[in-house]
């Protein structure tokens, strides 16, 4: 899933400064299961920003609507009247779900989180990054474990020695990525990988290569 | 509103297993404490959602008590170390929302602790008197809502 992070109060106080009716939307989906952007954190904020409004007398007016998903249309839709309604939009959405909603409407519609990452629940409310899109998954070639994200050097021929007692020399509080490599290559009989030497990543089948688009021919009509 | 004639409104959510039997038993025992004090019975402490407080602050509360069991003695094992994480997040948006912190505990008291319990709300009830009313307390006559707290 896509993992977010909440602004802080007076940043978003900062972005709505000026503006009056303000619909607060949430997101049902990936920002719902890592806490940042569900029908929860859309009344806590809301709560938030209308106490800044009265301490601070900037006259917030805040609506409070959650939607399913706010990177698909159908969903989308349902937010239509209570967007007209509110002078802007602020998404508790990621990336993603702010763009859709500020492509379909002619309202300023501003980003309430960060988005951070694709990745999974740890354990309880500890949420790493897995995956970066690279467009190009070499995962079956590392047992499973991702070298281009879980290595802070992105070493596909790895490992680059400098970890300390299994511990990534860049970021310390992160296991090194070609120690978890090789045991779990070993672990499932599969070390022989490690014998040949990968070629350098082609980075244009991701970001690199420009803002990427995906059509199913057999999907169209 | 001066802070000597002020009296806060405090609310005291109680865990229906420790610190609102600690609350009958403070009656039972005859000891006195303002009656500043809206005690809101809780299945468990866990049961709390910063929501809750968020609302409390916004319609006007001068001040929250989030009384639940000894930490290690929760009925339903942890519910009041969720209770504990949620009020520290409450006063992280309060702060940065411009209300003092200081205006939402948590406490652990057991049901026996009814002497505990009377000088927590004292102790709460001082602390409010030093910050001054809640200046989201509206002017005039109080609405439903704050009526209802």
């Amino acid at each position: 899933m896509i993992v977010a992070q909440r602004k802080s109060i007076p940043e978003l106080v900062d972005i709505l400064k000026g503006r009056k009716k303000i619909l607060l939307l949430g997101c049902g989906t990936c920002v719902t299961v890592c806490l940042a952007g569900g029908e929860r954190e859309v009344s806590i904020n809301a709560s938030a920003l209308r106490i800044a409004s009265r301490l601070k007398n900037l006259d917030f007016e805040i609506e409070e609507l959650t939607i399913e998903r706010q990177c698909d249309n159908i969903f989308i839709e349902k937010a239509a009247d209570a967007i007209k309604r509110n002078d802007v939009v602020l998404s508790l959405g990621c990336g993603a779900g702010v763009q859709a909603i500020a492509e379909r409407y002619d309202k300023p519609v501003y980003a309430g989180l960060d988005t951070e990452f694709i990745g999974i629940l740890e354990e309880r409310a500890t949420w790493t990054e897995k995956c970066i899109a690279c467009g190009k998954c070499v995962l079956h070639e590392y047992g499973g474990i991702c070298p281009i994200t879980r290595c802070a050097k992105h070493m596909l021929n790895g490992p680059c020695s400098g970890s300390t007692e299994e511990r990534c020399e860049v970021r310390a509080d992160r296991p090194c990525a070609w120690q978890l490599i090789y045991r779990r290559l070993k672990s499932i009989g599969e070390l022989d990988r490690l014998k040949s030497v990968k070629s350098p990543k082609d980075w244009s089948a991701g970001i690199g290569g420009g803002s990427r688009v995906i059509i199913r021919e057999d999907h169209r009509v | 509103m001066s802070n000597e004639n002020f009296e806060p409104r405090l609310i005291a959510f109680c865990c229906q297993y420790c610190s609102y039997s600690a609350a009958d038993l403070a009656g039972s025992m005859r000891l006195q404490y303002p009656p500043n004090v809206r005690i809101v019975r809780t299945p468990c402490t866990g049961r709390l959602e910063v929501e809750f407080f968020m609302k409390a602050f916004e319609r006007g509360a001068d001040g929250i008590l989030v009384a639940g069991c000894l930490e290690g003695g929760c009925h339903f094992t942890e519910g009041n170390l969720l209770a504990k994480g949620r009020v520290g997040y409450t006063r992280k948006f309060l702060s940065e929302s411009g209300l003092e912190a200081e205006r939402i505990r948590m406490i652990n008291i057991s049901a026996a602790g009814a002497r505990p319990f009377v000088d927590y709300i004292n102790e709460m009830l001082a602390t409010l008197k030093t910050l001054g009313p809640s200046p989201l307390k509206r002017v005039g006559p109080s609405t439903n809502a704050e009526n209802r707290i």
